[in-house]
């Protein structure tokens, strides 16, 4: 009887053997096969880096066809309001059109401006605190009655009502509103809750925008998305990113959230009264994946066209793609900086010879291979203004020497800064990092094994990424949790200084929750810089204080910069006009991809 | 396969009833064979069992040198060797995972850790938490479970609820739940040493009921045997009864359960360290090398072989070992 027990488990244990010596063979294939090389290849695809910053094919895109998206994160509200990822902005153009918007061309001058909805940029009267917008002819909503200023107004208002829509940039309630005198569209008491005073409809062609105090980067933010016009007998509020009311080319078809979308040809749209959108194919697919490897295989099969997420395919996929279809393949700039900051509130960071020690000594070219290398992970970032934002002068700002002679760590500079810290010895500290971010707690152990050498003892607590806000973005949670590191990553909403800058080192910008300014920098120089920028009009002037709010916030040194960030993304063989924009941080301008066949 | 090794049932079971037979017949013949005697000598026949055990004592003895050994070999877990990776994609130059004369088991990609040492100081994270878990479990479970058995009434009904209980509970994700909010220093222990800590506190906690059900219900039958209703006849008292008649009676259940109750809570601990509550970076564990060489299946399976082996190894070698004491002691078969 005991032995008969015993053989059942015997047998586990043999299979178990069987199991892994299979799992031993398949482990052994892969892996191999020809590189597609610069040039174009045999299948089609245009060849490395031939989108990046440049135009790839295009007068191969024809109409009709289906475009198809994947992606590993839905947005987080298609509604144009309140969407605040960059893809989602991207993608908005094709059912929302803006008084203005990014040109759609590639590179660096995709990051300016062109008239969408308006005949031309603003008027801009009474040194800087009025613009004046009129709107084109033949501009229509999905059914077909014409979009007047009053639609771009109340769409404007839904900014303010937070309460119910909240997660969208509030850089327009800031700047029209700064008081919150005015309480939203939802609470009106005027009878077309169109009460907002700071903008005036005097006829249904004309909008007039009147700002308490002018603001340099007023037109970048009605540039942004959620200056989308929205109808407001379509508004569906907190339900209206599951089906917004469409201005642009596409209309929703269907949305099942984290699942699908589907959209297709709005027919009332015009192509005359549209000097941005190409609309190229009938319609656009995406389709959501819970795992990124998924989609990468996907990807590489040639089921879809392209990631939506834009965030550069995972190291999975990309050793594959770049080994065997190269050709497909674009490495751009992402115009995000990843860092370090090291919190004032936590001693001993309090000292900036402290935290230039941790500067010195961190190995940066272990930080960036962590970061993925050179390639995917982007050149090793020596300051923390990024290459698309006008005022950045790129790897030639290097203060700490981070890319030249300290890039594998310098000890006797850390140990130099940690005797005038007074800390000779270095000292105990906590790293705090994003869990579900492999690539960052990757660069946390980097750090933590160099700074080990020159006796930095420091601690990796991984934090629940998805409530970053209250965590790290909380003053007083920091402290008491003793974060002297903290491991970030931020992009510009629009590429100037103030639509990177302003929310991680203007003092007014230190938040009890959701806060960005980690380090809490208080430095009356950069506020002052700031209120200077705002009010600065001509663009000489404006990138001229850019600049210097760089080399301010460096020589305070507040942050680590890792990597000017890059990505690797994908473009399949069938897509044509491919190219990628720093209006959309080194994206793909999603709106006038094209197909070369209509399969 | 299952060829009929050593013992032919037709035989084993006229000698165990005859082991029987003398045990309560003559005294002379219990000290001549024990009970541990006759469980060794089976064990000795025993051959996989004996090569279980002889992976068990392999592994708890490199994981005790394991500095020796890392040393010897001038290696260092925690030391990055960026030289030698690939920075295009992130893998380890060189074929299978980049091993050499001086990395045997390859490296670590990205940061190009020693794979062998991170695997060497791994076994001792898995062997720590494997054993003291199952000390926690098996002195909870022996002392409750006894209790319960002995004293019955309502003293068996809390403690048996309180297993039913603790069985009922959803272990990985209290453990999960409650290591998210563990500070980083207690009791004067930091960083890892915590997580291993709480580790073997909460495995350990969770384990006792299956030792302490087994326990109990072995006492409940033990309590009414002759032997100790003799003993209890000629004035013996409660504790000289728990621990001189009845306690020897348990040590083979409670080692049985031992040796079996050690590899699954390796496996506990690889599932945590897998899922990141674990031991905190950069202390190396399988589960956490198992988790990270994920993204890395295609690119550098070897990344992913060398730790699932080292677990599957571990968990066999207990297995096969734990499987021959049980069938050597039998706890089923009593005196």
């Amino acid at each position: 009887m005991t032995t008969q027990r015993t053989s059942g488990r015997r047998k586990q244990a043999f299979a178990a053997v069987a199991a892994v010596a299979a799992l031993l063979t398949t482990a052994a294939c892969g892996g191999g096969g020809d590189d597609g090389d610069n040039g174009g290849s045999s299948t089609g695809a245009a060849g490395f880096d031939a989108a990046n910053n440049k135009v790839a094919q295009a007068s191969a895109a024809k109409k009709g066809g289906t475009l198809k998206f994947g992606g590993a994160q839905d947005a987080d509200s298609w509604d144009t309001t309140r969407g605040y990822y960059g893809f989602m902005w991207n993608f908005a153009r094709y059912y929302s059109r803006q008084l203005v918007t990014n040109k759609t061309e590639p590179g660096k001058a995709g990051a300016e401006l062109a008239p969408d909805l308006a005949t031309g940029l603003a008027k801009v009267t009474d040194d800087g605190k009025t613009y004046t917008y009129t709107l084109r002819d033949g501009v229509t909503w999905e059914d077909g009655k014409p979009i007047t200023s009053k639609d771009v107004k109340y769409g404007i208002e839904r900014v303010w009502a937070q309460d119910v829509l909240s997660g969208g940039p509030v850089y327009l309630k800031d700047v029209l509103d700064p008081k919150g005198e005015y309480k939203g569209p939802y609470k009106d008491t005027s009878p077309d809750k169109l009460g907002l005073k700071a903008i005036e409809t005097p006829d249904d062609k004309t909008v007039v925008f009147k700002l308490p105090t002018a603001n340099s980067d007023f037109e970048e933010m009605l540039g942004l998305i959620s200056a989308s016009p929205v109808r407001q007998d379509k508004d569906t509020k907190s339900k209206y990113g599951l089906h917004p009311f469409s201005s642009g080319p596409y209309k929703f078809q269907s949305y099942s959230p984290g699942k699908d979308l589907t959209l297709v040809r709005n027919t009332e749209w015009k192509q005359a009264s549209d000097p941005i959108r190409k609309a190229y194919p009938d319609k656009i697919t995406v389709q959501f994946f819970s795992d990124a490897n998924q989609l990468d295989q996907r990807l590489l099969n040639g089921d879809l066209d392209l990631d939506i997420n834009q965030t550069g395919m995972s190291p999975q996929g990309r050793t594959t793609a770049l080994k065997q279809h190269k050709a497909n393949l674009d490495n751009p700039v992402s115009g995000y900086i990843r860092y370090a900051t090291f919190p004032q509130s936590v001693a001993p960071f309090n000292n900036a010879e402290c935290r230039k020690a941790v500067i010195y000594g961190a190995d940066h070219v272990s930080l960036q291979t962590a970061r993925g290398g050179p390639v995917a992970g982007g050149d090793i970032g020596t300051n923390m203004l990024p290459p698309s934002v006008s005022g950045s002068e790129g790897q030639k700002y290097d203060p700490y020497e981070i890319a030249g002679a300290n890039k594998s760590g310098n000890a006797t500079k850390a140990k130099e800064a940690l005797k005038a810290c007074g800390k000779p010895n270095g000292f105990s500290t906590t790293i705090a990092v994003r869990n579900n971010k492999p690539v960052e707690v990757a660069t946390a152990q980097s750090l933590q094994a160099s700074l080990k050498k020159i006796g930095i003892n420091a601690q990796i607590d991984q934090f629940d990424g998805s409530q970053t806000s209250g965590i790290i973005g909380s003053p007083e949670n920091v402290k008491k949790k003793g974060y002297g590191i903290i491991i970030m990553g931020w992009g510009p909403d629009f590429p100037t200084v103030q639509g990177f800058g302003m929310p991680l080192w203007d003092s007014k910008y230190i938040l009890e929750s959701g806060n960005n300014n980690f380090s809490l920098i208080k430095d009356k120089t950069i506020d002052g810089l700031f209120d200077d920028y705002i009010t600065t009009l001509d663009d000489a002037g404006k990138t001229k204080i850019a600049t210097e709010i760089n080399h301010k916030v460096m020589e305070g040194a507040y942050y680590l910069p890792f990597v000017f960030e890059k990505f690797i993304n994908w473009r399949s063989d069938n897509l044509a006009n491919v190219y990628t924009t720093d209006g959309y941080s080194g994206m793909y301008d999603f709106v006038n991809l094209g197909l070369k066949s209509a399969k | 396969m299952t060829a009929p090794l050593h013992e032919p049932t037709a035989e084993a079971a006229p000698s165990a009833a005859e082991e029987a037979a003398l045990v309560s017949a003559d005294a002379k013949a219990v000290q001549g064979r024990s009970l541990g005697r006759i469980a060794w000598e089976r064990l000795k026949r025993d051959k996989l069992a004996l090569t279980g055990g002889a992976v068990v004592l392999f592994l708890v003895v490199i994981a005790l040198l394991a500095p020796v050994i890392t040393s010897l070999l001038g290696q260092d877990p925690n030391e990055y060797h960026e030289n030698l990776i690939d920075p295009l994609f992130g893998t380890p130059t060189g074929s299978l995972g980049g091993i050499s004369g001086d990395h045997l088991l390859g490296v670590e990609p990205v940061n190009g850790r020693d794979i062998l040492a991170r695997i060497l100081y791994g076994a001792r994270i898995s062997l720590l938490v494997g054993f003291l878990s199952a000390v926690v479990a098996v002195i909870l479970g022996t002392v409750l479970g006894i209790l319960a058995g002995f004293f019955g009434g309502w003293l068996d009904s809390v403690i048996s609820r309180v297993m039913d209980g603790l069985l009922a509970f959803p272990q990985l994700l209290f453990i999960i739940a409650l290591v998210s909010v563990m500070p980083n220093e207690m009791l004067g222990l930091t960083g890892s040493s915590v997580r291993v800590f709480v580790m073997i506190i909460v495995i350990g906690f969770f384990g006792w009921p299956y030792i302490g059900r087994v326990v109990r219900g072995q006492t409940l039958s033990l309590r009414e045997r002759e032997y100790v209703e003799a003993a209890r006849s000629l004035g013996a008292g409660r504790l000289y009864i728990l621990f001189k008649e009845l306690l020897p009676n348990l040590v083979a259940p409670i080692v049985v359960y031992t040796t079996m109750m050690i590899p699954t809570n390796i496996l506990t601990e690889a599932a945590l360290s897998f899922l990141g509550v674990g031991v905190k970076p950069p202390t190396a564990s399988w589960g956490q090398m198992l988790s990270s060489a994920i993204d890395y299946y295609e690119s550098d399976p070897m990344y992913m072989v060398v730790p699932g082996v080292a677990i599957f190894i571990t968990v066999l070698a207990f297995n096969l070992f734990g499987d021959g004491v049980r069938d050597a002691l039998d706890p089923k078969a009593s005196r």
